[in-house]
Parts: structure tokens; C-alpha cells; sequence
């Protein structure tokens, strides 16, 4: 394996820049290991001339002095962005061979950058998982195993569960991620990367297949604080073609990264202990708390007292939100169209349906339609939004004693595939940390902070307060620096 | 007046309308797109990704249009709503790419205002408005194109439509028919919509019940997309009769969607209430509430015209007018721009002359011609022009009429007819009064008889004075000679 893999987004700027290698060389090596690292099934489509090509556009522009910020840098992109001329699924049949006339805001600033494209990284079906599993285009594995000899294949998380194995495996130094309910912050934590999730309308949505509008956001997953500092800077920024972006200069956070927590007081949420969670969680969260506090924060414990029912609303809003949404793929414009003999437009929906969306896709569907349906939607979506404004409003009373909030990621180490998907509940479960600041729009990083004694990856997750990216970004680094955490999965594909 | 009423078997019946008028709003743009709303495109030729729904797509609200609803919410003196959001209504249809219409449900940009109706009858009715809210339209499906699938134009798809919803507050065909007409009338003075009923730029569902004179309300039913004041009035007819004899046969009215088909003049059954769509409205997440400030309302406000009922006003308290030149003119803001356009040139001073002219002679002529005023063959300015002849003496009423027909045939100015023609009247007393000693002696058994107290006659004699100088004769100094001879 080339070494050159071993450099992630900073390293290979820099590197490019001050001319220790070619950014065709980096491309080559990532290629190379792309092509290596099928078995992984991260990717589902792979675009080398892409990534060459900017690769080329790169070491012509350091010749000439036009570098961009991400020149020579080849990243993965998360099958939910459109790409102008590159498939888009979603992780969907429905949108087999779709192929955008545009390209998404966040693809295309990161494009613009001077970044090339890798290829287009698998994940659950128009986001809607927790493993990857829902994909219509097959399993990711997670590049990790357990310790105990087996190779039991387990999860990269998910959604964003190509994103998580792709910079795991080494086979990207940096992909985007989505995350609606958790989908960079529980891959990333299952996959020892990080990953964090802007504050609600930093990133703009435009031509970001929709899952729930009003909780997608775009985010990096990379290896370390700073490459996700630096790609979340480049994806970043307003749209007037996302009317929920936020109309705010992009902060330097690359700059202003200090990995400084002196005069900080991070909160530990009392409710965020629950019950069934493995010891190993706990024990990691409390290393975790002696890190920030060796680092010069003051620890303080809150409370968070709506958070149990922070996953019952995010269980109505975002399944109501995708029923609506997922409402255009009906067979008529574009995508899947199955068309039954003799059969009407009422015909053609449903067997284009049918065909086209899979198992989790219809349940979520049914979830939405229903809550949404007359004589159910106070009792549930409105209720839902009631419990959301409680849940932003705890937020708000926290960040009166602390400046961030730290948490373990998920509740549990990654598992074995096929172990979780007849229980969606327990699927669920997997997001109980990650939805409250979803549905309070806050910016979360998940970091990784130690192994289990599986060997499995366990990530932390640092939530701040809106628009505070910097504070996250710079606690992560603090706490990055104490965690020391270098372990990888040991290449078996 | 006489109350509107259905004669049943159990007796009379009053009828309960109720309307949601479609307008579609003035705007080179769609209400969240940036694609043209040009009517009459080859299909499919104005979409933008979003109006076709494509992955990814959001929508981003179109300022003008929400401008547009504000200022017709304004002219009809309804409550503005700074705080408005924006819904989706959820159904499956082939026009509809969505799946989804952008819709206000819970809160619209407009709430209550009001219209005021004139009635042929010459009695007055305030009917109430319910609500504005702005909505997308859907594209349209076209069943001639192939043998077996239908095609959707997506050409309208996401045009921006107010929905004006009434209050149930009219009781007869022609009190729909006159709010309809007085709301286009308002629409196309504010230039919030054209107006153009045809090409379904206003189309209106209709709300029918009915009940025993001063009884509770009855339940309604709802006859979808009619598009013409005649329509409107027929479904209302067609409905009241249909439902009195429902009810007197023994049935009830179930609630429920019709249509009308205008080759029978009925209506028949959509679907029923329980099959009814479920629309699962919620807040739509890619639209922030929209929140309008002062200073936008101010300039809504301040860009509104002069609306009809105040313009009839000033017609007849301040320039004069009767009460039927000013309802005329002021009906269609067409023919209220064009008479001011022709004020202007003219003077205030002769708006009553210039108001006969127009309601009488322009509009005579543009009947017999069947023309509009939009394409009439005489300008403003041309009419201003003959008008300040008569004003200024230089043409008599009936030189007046033959300088129009010349100026309507050749298209030529009015003083250029005059010169070129010599029609000027004369004021010439001595010509005058030789031709008047002509008729005084052609004409002594009649002149006898005037002497003798038949005083009628006095028209024949004018009539023949003005005969023989081929109408050139200033009628006033003809009248003042002729008394004078005669005497």
C-alpha cells in the first residue's frame, strides 16, 4: 500500500503545494486503493477520470499559482448529492442510472475548491438506516473486525455507511456525509473517523436528495478534527437556492483552530445515561470527561429532561417529512417506471412503488402517511413538533450553565450485519443520542475515543451551541490530541 | 329586488353561494422558479428542475407574486397577515410532480376582507372575503396525443395562484356573476391578474346549498375549475334545482366534489366526502414562515391604483358624470385608462361631454365594428382631438358624428378632416339668417301655425335651417335667430 493513503485532506494540501508529490500520484493511490477495496462495496459508482482529472488541474494550477483550497485533494461523495452527469441513487432502485442534469451546492463547492471525485459512496436507502443495510445496492462491510478470531462481518454504520468505511479503509482522505438523525455521527463513531454535522442551514440542501427537510444536513467525515474543519469550510456557505441556508459568512475554522477548552464548561446530560447501554460506553465517556477537564474545562453536569422522548418525535417528524418527500418518485419523469399490462396511473404508482423502494423506504412511509393523516396528525406530528420546540428549549437552558455538551455517539460498538434488521426498534435505538441535537439544528462532532474490548471503535460526540462550530471543532481537538487515537483496522479485503 | 328563490313543491327555497376564485398572479415567474409563466408555449418548454420535481430541487419563494396578493389583498380591504407559512397538500396525481401543492392552509397571507356589489336592480350587497392565500398551480394533462397514455405539460406547473375564498354570502346567480365580474375588475386594476377567464387565468369552484328562507345552512357541494360568469351561474341554477328536488323527493345532500359539463349545462359527482383525498397538510420544512415588514406594506400600499368604487366616486361628485357614465367607465380599468388617457388631453372640465361621447358614440361604433377598446381604430389622443373642436365651437354635434365616421373609415386626425373638408360649423349670422328668410318664406302655412301656438314646430324649423347648410350652422346661434325671425 502506498503511504501516500496514509495522508489525509491537510497533508495532502500541503504536500501538493509545497511539491513533495504530485496530486496525480495521490489520485493514482487512491484509485488504486478504491480498486482494492471492492469487497468493502463503499463505493457504487467509482469516477477515477474524475478524481484524475482534478488531480491534473491541480499540479497544473501549482505551476501556474492558482491552488485552491482542496487542490489535489480526492475525495468521496455520499450517493445522496446530485453530480451533474454522474449516477445518483440515494441508495434506492428507484433511482437506478439517474443521472442529474446539476450538480448539488455542496458537491459543487467542494468541486470548485479544486478537489477531485472519487466515485459516489454507498448508504441506506434515501438515508433511512442505521447500518447500510437498507441499501438497494448491497451491503457496505466495515473495514474492522472483532478481536476474537471470527469475521463476523459487522457495519460501518449508517446512513452514511460508504462515507465511514471509505475514510476507514483508507480508501478516501475525506468524504461528505449527510446526517438527518445521527448519519455521520454514528458511522463515524462505528468506523473510528470523525464527523460532524454543521449547524441546521450552514451547508445548503440544493440538489441534496431529500430525506427530512427540515433535519438533513451536510457534513464531512474524515480521519481528524482538522481535515473535517477544512472540508466543512469548503462545503459551507449560503445559497439563495436553499431558502433554510443561513445567510452568514463561512467562519475560518481551519484558522482558528486551537485545541484550547480553557474557560469552557462542558455539560454532562444527566438523561444521556440510560439504561442497557454497555458498561464499556460509560467507562469511555468518563476518559472521555478527564480529557476535556485535563485540557482546562470545567465539567458541569445538566439536564436535558425532554431527551426520552427526542426519538419518539424524530420517529413522526422525519418519516412524515420523507412521505411527502419521497412523494416524486412515482414512474413519471424520471427514474424507475414499472408499467402494468393494461394498468392505469393508479396502477403504475403502485407497481413503480413497489418495485422501486425497499422494505425500511415503505415502512417510513407508512410512519409519515399516518401521523400525517386526518384525525392523527395533533396526536402525533403536531405533538412531535411540540416535543421538538421542548427539546431545543432544554438546549437553550443548558447552554446557560455550559458552552458544550459531551455524550457518548451511539449506544453500542458497531454489530454484526443482519443482527439488528427484523427489530427496527432496535435499530432505532441506535440514534438515541444523535437525534436531540438533530432536532434542535445544533452543530455535533463525533470523535473517536477509544476501542472496546472487541476492539471495536467507540466515538464521543461534542454538541455546541448554534452556529459554535468553532467551540465543537476545537474541543474535538482538544480532545483528538488526548485520545491519541491511532488505531486501524488491519487491511483483510 | 325581488329575493331569488326556488319554487319547490314544499314551497320556496333560498340558495347559499359560496366561491373560491383561482387568479392566476401577474409575474414573468413562477411562484418558486425562476421558469417563464408565458401562456400559449409549446408544452414542457417552461420548467425549471423544480417545477418538474427533480431530486434534490427546492423551492425559493418568487417576491413579486407574494407583492401581487398583498396589494389585492389591500384593494379589497382585507386584513394583511405579516406572518404567513407555507403548506403542502399531499396527493398523488400525474400533474402534479410534486406530489405535493405549495399551498397556505393554517396561515394564509390574507384574511378577511370585502367586495362591493352593484346590482343590475341598482341595489347594493357587501359580500364577504374569507381568505387569500397563494398556492402553486398544477401542469395539465393531454389525452389527444397518444392512442393509449396520456401526456402532462408541465408548463404551468408551480405558476403562482391566489385563491380568493368568499364567504357564503351570496343568494343568487347574479350576485355571483356580479362578484365575479367586480373581482376581475379589481384584479385588473391592481394588475394582479389579467383576468383572462379563457386561457384559465380565472376559474372559480363553486358552493352551493341550499335551504327554507332564513333556515340553518344546508350541506354544500363544491363544483370544481368553472370558468365563465355564465358558468358560474348555470351550475348555481343547475345545483339549487337539482338539490331542492333531492330533498323534497326525500333524500339529503351528501357533500362531495362535482363537475360541471357545459354541453348539458349539469353537473354530476367527482367523488364523494369519504372519498374524499386525505391531503395530509403540514408545515412545508424547505420554506421558512414568511414575514413581511413595514416597508414592503407601505410600498404595496403606496403602488396601489385608484380602484374602481373610489374612481366611480370621483366620476360623479367630482367631474360631474351621471351615474350611468361613471359605472360604465369605471368598469374595466381598459376603459377607465383610456378615458383618462383622453382627460388628460381633453380637460376635467369637459369630462361630462367626453363621458356621453365615449359611453354613446365610441362605444356605438365599437359595437357596430366589433371591436374592444383595445383595438379600437380611434386613439385617446384622436378622440381628445375632436372633442376640443366641439368644445372650442369649430364642429356642432351632428359635424361631430360625421368628423367620427371619417376619422373611423380613413383612420385621419379630426382637425385634419376638418380642413380638409371644410366641415367647420359657421357662426356666421348673415349666412344664417338668409338661409332662415329662405325657410321663414318656403315654409308660411307652418309658420303660421307656430305663430298660432304650435310650438313643436320649432324643431322643424332647426331641422330645416340646418338642412340646407349641410349641418354646418352653430346650432346655438341657429336657435337664437330662428326665435328672432319667428318671434
Amino acid at each position: 500500500m502506498s503511504a501516500l493513503t496514509d495522508l489525509g485532506v491537510a497533508a495532502i494540501r500541503d504536500g501538493v503545494a509545497a511539491g513533495d508529490f504530485k496530486a496525480r500520484e495521490v489520485a493514482e493511490a487512491y484509485i488504486a486503493n478504491v480498486e482494492q477495496g471492492r469487497a468493502l462495496n463503499a463505493f457504487v459508482v467509482e469516477t477515477p477520470e474524475h478524481a484524475l482529472a482534478a488531480a491534473d488541474a491541480a499540479d497544473a494550477a501549482r505551476v501556474s499559482g492558482d491552488l485552491k483550497p482542496l487542490s489535489g485533494v480526492p475525495l468521496g461523495i455520499k450517493d445522496l448529492f446530485c453530480t451533474k452527469g454522474v449516477q445518483t441513487t440515494a441508495g434506492s432502485k428507484m433511482l437506478e442510472g439517474y443521472k442529474p442534469v446539476y450538480e448539488s451546492t455542496v458537491s459543487g463547492n467542494l468541486l470548485a475548491a479544486g478537489a477531485g471525485m472519487l466515485g459516489k459512496l454507498n448508504m441506506d436507502e434515501f438515508a433511512m438506516g442505521s447500518s447500510n443495510e437498507t441499501s438497494a445496492f448491497g451491503n457496505v462491510l466495515s473495514p474492522w473486525r472483532r478481536n476474537d478470531g471470527g469475521n463476523v462481518a459487522l457495519t460501518p454504520g449508517g446512513s452514511s455507511g460508504g462515507s465511514a468505511t471509505a475514510v476507514s479503509a483508507r480508501l478516501a482522505p475525506g468524504v461528505t456525509g449527510t446526517d438527518t438523525g445521527g448519519s455521520i455521527r454514528q458511522p463515524a463513531a462505528f468506523t473510528g473517523i470523525t464527523g460532524i454535522k454543521p449547524t441546521y442551514g450552514r451547508c445548503s440542501r440544493y440538489g441534496m436528495v431529500a430525506f427530512a427537510s427540515s433535519l438533513d444536513q451536510a457534513g464531512p467525515m474524515a480521519r481528524d478534527v482538522r481535515d473535517c474543519a477544512i472540508l466543512l469550510e469548503a462545503m459551507a456557505g449560503f445559497d439563495p437556492k436553499d431558502s433554510t441556508s443561513l445567510q452568514l459568512d463561512v467562519p475560518k475554522w481551519e484558522a482558528n483552530l486551537a485545541a484550547d477548552v480553557r474557560g469552557k464548561k462542558v455539560g454532562i446530560p444527566n438523561e444521556y445515561r440510560i439504561d442497557g447501554v454497555p458498561a464499556e460506553i460509560d467507562a469511555v465517556w468518563e476518559q472521555g470527561i478527564g480529557w476535556l477537564r485535563d485540557a482546562g474545562a470545567e465539567i458541569v453536569e445538566v439536564s436535558l429532561p425532554h431527551t426520552k422522548y427526542a426519538l419518539p418525535a424524530y420517529y413522526i417528524i422525519a418519516p412524515a417529512e420523507a412521505s411527502s418527500n419521497l412523494a416524486r418518485y412515482d414512474g413519471v419523469r424520471y427514474g424507475l417506471r414499472v408499467q402494468p399490462e393494461q394498468g392505469g396511473l393508479q396502477d403504475m404508482y403502485e407497481a413503480t412503488r413497489a418495485a422501486g423502494f425497499g422494505p425500511e423506504v415503505k415502512r417510513r412511509i407508512m410512519i409519515g402517511t399516518y401521523v400525517l393523516s386526518a384525525g392523527f396528525y395533533d396526536a402525533y406530528f403536531n405533538q412531535a413538533q411540540k416535543v421538538r420546540a421542548l427539546i431545543a428549549r432544554d438546549f437553550d437552558n443548558a447552554w446557560t450553565k455550559c458552552d458544550l455538551l459531551l455524550t457518548p455517539t451511539a449506544p453500542s460498538a458497531a454489530f454484526g450485519l443482519g443482527e439488528k434488521m427484523s427489530d427496527p426498534l432496535a435499530m432505532y435505538l441506535n440514534d438515541v443520542f444523535a437525534v436531540p441535537a438533530s432536532l434542535a439544528g445544533l452543530p455535533a462532532i463525533s470523535v473517536p475515543a477509544g476501542l472496546d474490548g472487541q476492539g471495536l471503535p467507540l466515538g464521543l460526540q461534542i454538541i455546541g451551541k448554534a452556529l459554535d462550530e468553532q467551540s465543537v471543532l476545537n474541543a474535538a481537538l482538544a480532545f483528538e490530541e488526548r485520545a491519541g487515537f491511532t488505531h486501524r483496522a488491519e487491511a483483510w479485503w | 329586488m325581488s329575493d331569488y328563490r326556488i319554487q319547490g313543491a314544499t314551497g320556496e327555497w333560498e340558495v347559499v353561494i359560496g366561491l373560491e376564485v383561482h387568479a392566476q398572479v401577474t409575474s414573468n415567474a413562477k411562484l418558486f422558479s425562476g421558469a417563464s409563466t408565458e401562456f400559449g408555449a409549446e408544452p414542457n418548454t417552461q420548467v425549471a428542475l423544480v417545477d418538474a420535481a427533480f431530486p434534490g430541487m427546492l423551492p425559493v419563494l418568487n417576491g413579486e407574486c407574494i407583492r401581487q396578493a398583498v396589494r389585492t389583498g389591500m384593494a379589497l380591504e382585507a386584513k394583511i397577515n405579516k406572518w404567513s407559512r407555507f403548506d403542502r397538500k399531499n396527493y398523488f396525481y400525474a400533474d402534479l410532480p410534486q406530489g405535493y401543492q405549495i399551498s397556505q392552509l393554517y396561515h394564509p397571507l390574507v384574511g378577511e376582507g370585502e367586495i362591493h356589489l352593484d346590482l343590475e336592480s341598482g341595489a347594493t350587497k357587501t359580500v364577504g372575503v374569507e381568505r387569500i392565500h397563494v398556492e402553486q398551480d398544477a401542469g395539465k394533462l393531454m389525452h389527444d396525443q397518444h392512442p393509449s397514455f396520456s401526456y402532462v405539460d408541465l408548463n404551468r406547473s408551480g405558476v403562482a395562484l391566489m385563491e380568493i375564498v368568499s364567504k357564503p354570502d351570496m343568494r343568487s346567480p347574479e350576485e355571483a356573476g356580479a362578484y365575479v365580474r367586480k373581482l376581475r375588475a379589481i384584479l385588473r386594476y391592481v394588475g394582479s391578474c389579467d383576468g383572462n377567464m379563457e386561457q384559465g387565468s380565472m376559474r372559480a369552484d363553486v358552493n352551493v346549498s341550499v335551504r327554507k328562507p332564513g333556515a340553518e345552512f344546508g350541506t354544500r357541494t363544491e363544483t370544481k375549475n368553472v370558468n365563465s360568469v355564465r358558468f358560474i351561474q348555470a351550475v348555481i341554477e343547475h345545483e339549487a334545482r337539482r338539490q331542492v328536488d333531492v330533498i323534497e323527493d326525500g333524500g339529503t345532500i351528501v357533500q362531495e366534489t362535482r363537475l360541471f359539463d357545459p354541453d348539458k349545462g349539469e353537473t354530476r359527482s367527482l367523488r364523494s366526502k369519504e372519498d374524499a383525498h386525505d391531503y395530509r397538510y403540514f408545515p412545508d420544512p424547505d420554506l421558512l414562515p414568511l414575514e413581511l415588514g413595514d416597508a414592503f406594506l407601505a410600498e404595496c400600499r403606496a403602488s396601489l391604483p385608484e380602484l374602481p368604487d373610489a374612481k366611480r366616486a370621483r366620476y360623479e361628485d367630482e367631474l360631474g358624470m351621471s351615474a350611468y357614465n361613471a359605472a360604465v367607465l369605471t368598469a374595466d380599468v381598459t376603459t377607465a385608462r383610456w378615458f383618462e388617457a383622453l382627460l388628460d388631453r381633453l380637460g376635467a372640465e369637459h369630462a361630462q361631454r367626453a363621458s356621453n361621447w365615449v359611453a354613446s358614440e365610441l362605444f356605438g361604433a365599437l359595437n357596430r365594428l366589433g371591436r374592444s377598446l383595445e383595438d379600437s381604430p380611434v386613439t385617446p389622443e384622436g378622440a381628445a382631438e375632436l372633442l376640443a373642436l366641439v368644445a372650442d365651437g369649430t364642429l356642432s354635434g351632428t359635424l361631430a358624428k360625421q368628423v367620427f365616421e371619417i376619422m373611423l373609415e380613413t383612420g385621419q386626425g379630426a382637425a385634419a378632416i376638418v380642413e380638409e373638408r371644410g366641415l367647420k360649423q359657421t357662426s356666421d349670422t348673415g349666412a344664417i339668417e338668409a338661409v332662415i328668410a329662405e325657410v321663414i318664406a318656403a315654409n308660411q302655412d307652418k309658420v303660421a301655425e307656430y305663430r298660432g301656438g304650435k310650438d313643436k314646430l320649432f324643431g322643424f324649423f332647426v331641422g330645416q335651417v340646418m338642412r340646407v347648410m349641410a349641418g354646418k350652422a352653430n346650432p346655438g346661434v341657429v336657435n337664437e335667430l330662428l326665435k328672432k325671425a319667428l318671434g
